[in-house]
């Protein structure tokens, strides 16, 4: 298929398909958002980091809310921060409200959003881009993120599940088993999502008995 | 989630404005309540009231829904905000209700939520009744109903399903006055069964009042969770028809007959709080309604345990969870094993 033809996947949908196909659905297929607090306090962080400019600190231009796109793999998006080295190498950095996750498997969800950053600045500088950062705010910590061959491979893989789910129309299903008990409960789509009442031997049993009276 | 309030603006000529972060209310050069934005979900509106564009470019902006309703409550129009409509949602349920059969299972679940709700209505009333006669004929009537509920699995089409409603309604209202207090039976007696347009007796009116408050929350929830109001299931199209959330209130109509029996048994309403009009048609006096919308929002904050929820839930927040409950039925969402459900209906015990 020819590049301009790929229908774009958001770069943020990848962070929310990796953390949860469903939650991407829903934002990316569906248009739906709700705030907890976990967002709100993700969009008092980037009001600030939001704000398109450029600054000069230690020798780096560092450049705010800048426009990113891929026209390979489809993406488009804008990174939080990326500076720019004298020589003119591109270093994103990902701004987190809180702090880096405990968990990897859901720490390493940021780390895909960041590396198709990293994916995209390459394809428009022509410069390899072999580090990025991830800041998170309350813990004021700036980690360092490789982006290595399978990390870029992960990107490739998710922007292609996103763009099937997209074009099928096709919700995913929740999360299931221990990753719904470790990812659910902080997800702001919970309330919109239901992931408790799939699968529940309470809706079979009401449904069973909707014709029965008491 | 969480249950914020909605403001009922009943006062005609009141004036609304933006005042910072606050809805202003005024009514001449006075203003008479200031509520916080953050503390509202939406804003009702009954017949002649105005408002500022500042006011509905800021309620739009915050998702607080603008409702204006006519002088009886009647929906006239509401002000949508950016974050709506979800053009994949509406597609499936479009063509759902091309689908006879899922047309049929979801209407059927529809009426089955309605009778299960009323019919607990009426063994309540049974059980509490005073006078033999009344428990004889509340538990007729409960029969009735559980008959009704039972035929619904062999209904084969639209038509006949709502011929049993319609049958299981009339057995309902027939008994409904009996759940009245008996020395106020005369005020508000139910003789003529359920009428509308205009109500004829005082008790009609109350549930026509409380019906169109209902009817007005499942209509924001369908449209919240991105249903189309107009396409129902059980209600035929119709132009002017939100047909969907005339199917998703019928659930819900035992809660506002339940609110209407305990504001006349507890005196809270009385007969002189309804006018009638020449010829006969009945309204709830505009001081009286108040009354009602109080203890109507005071009845929606009341917590439940919904069955399929972990914790207990604002019953004003009930329409929410069923219209999502739905829109899950309807874009054919599958168990982990592949059956699909369908809707299942909110049961009050």
């Amino acid at each position: 298929m020819a590049a301009e033809d790929l229908e774009p996947v958001a770069l943020s949908a990848l962070q929310h398909w990796a953390y949860c196909p469903r939650q991407c659905g829903l934002i990316h297929l569906e248009q739906a958002f709700d705030d907890n607090l976990h967002t709100l306090r993700g969009n008092a962080e980037h009001a600030r980091t939001d704000q398109p400019g450029v600054e000069t600190a230690k020798g780096l231009r560092v450049e705010r809310a800048l426009p990113l796109w891929h026209d390979a793999l489809g993406l488009n998006g804008k990174a939080d921060v990326v500076e720019f080295s004298r020589s003119g190498t591109p270093y994103p950095v990902e701004y987190k409200h809180g702090s880096r996750h405990k968990a990897a498997d859901i720490a390493a969800c940021d780390e895909v959003q960041l590396a198709a950053q990293a994916l995209c600045l390459e394809a428009m500088t022509g410069r390899p881009v072999l580090e990025g950062a991830i800041y998170y705010a309350s813990s004021r910590r700036r980690q360092p993120v490789c982006i290595d061959e399978a990390l870029r491979e992960r990107v490739r893989q998710i922007t292609q599940a996103v763009r099937a789910m997209l074009a099928s129309g096709q919700l995913p299903p929740p999360l299931t088993g221990p990753q719904a008990a470790r990812r659910c409960k902080q997800c702001s789509l919970h309330d919109r999502c239901q992931p408790e009442t799939l699968g529940n031997s309470t809706l079979r049993a009401l449904r069973q008995h909707l014709y029965e009276p008491d | 989630m969480e249950l914020l309030n909605t403001l009922y603006v009943t006062t005609p000529e009141s004036y609304l404005r933006l005042d910072n972060d606050t809805l202003r209310v005024m009514l001449e050069d006075d203003t008479r309540l200031r509520v916080p934005l953050h503390h509202l979900n939406t804003v009702v509106c009954f017949g002649r009231i105005g408002l500022s564009v500042p006011l509905m470019h800021r309620l739009a902006q915050e998702g607080i829904a603008l409702v204006l309703l006519d002088d009886h409550g009647r929906f006239m129009a509401r002000l949508e905000g950016p974050v709506s409509g979800n053009v994949l949602l509406r597609q499936a349920q479009h063509r759902q209700a091309l689908d006879a059969a899922f047309t049929l299972d979801t209407a059927r679940a529809c009426v089955a939520g309605k009778i299960k709700n009323t019919r607990q209505v009426l063994m309540r009333g049974a059980r509490e009744a005073k006078s033999d006669e009344d428990r004889a004929a509340l538990s007729r009537a409960a029969d009735d109903l559980a008959a009704s509920l039972r035929a619904l699995p062999g209904v084969a089409d639209l038509d006949t399903l709502r011929g049993v409603e319609g049958e299981a309604a009339r057995q309902y209202f027939g008994a409904l006055s009996r759940l009245v207090k008996p020395d106020l039976r005369a005020s508000f007696n139910m003789s003529d069964g359920r009428n509308r347009r205009p109500p004829r007796d005082r008790l009609n009116a109350l549930l026509s009042f409380l019906y169109s408050l209902w009817m007005n929350d499942c209509r924001s929830a369908l449209e919240a969770t991105g249903l189309d109001p107009q396409v129902g299931f059980l209600h035929a199209l119709r132009p002017g028809r939100a047909a969907l959330a005339l199917d998703l209130m019928e659930e819900f109509r035992a809660q506002a007959d339940r609110l209407a029996l305990t504001l006349i048994n507890r005196g809270q309403l009385r007969a002189v709080d309804f006018q009638e009009r020449e010829g006969g048609g009945v309204l709830l006096a505009t001081e009286a309604r108040k009354t009602v919308l109080v203890a109507f929002q005071e009845r929606k904050k009341e917590e439940i345990q919904h069955p399929l929820l972990t914790q207990p839930v604002a019953l004003g927040l009930v329409p929410l969870v069923q219209a999502r409950l739905l829109a899950r039925a309807v874009r054919g969402e599958s168990e982990p094993d592949g059956q699909r459900l369908g809707y299942v209906p909110f049961i009050t015990r």
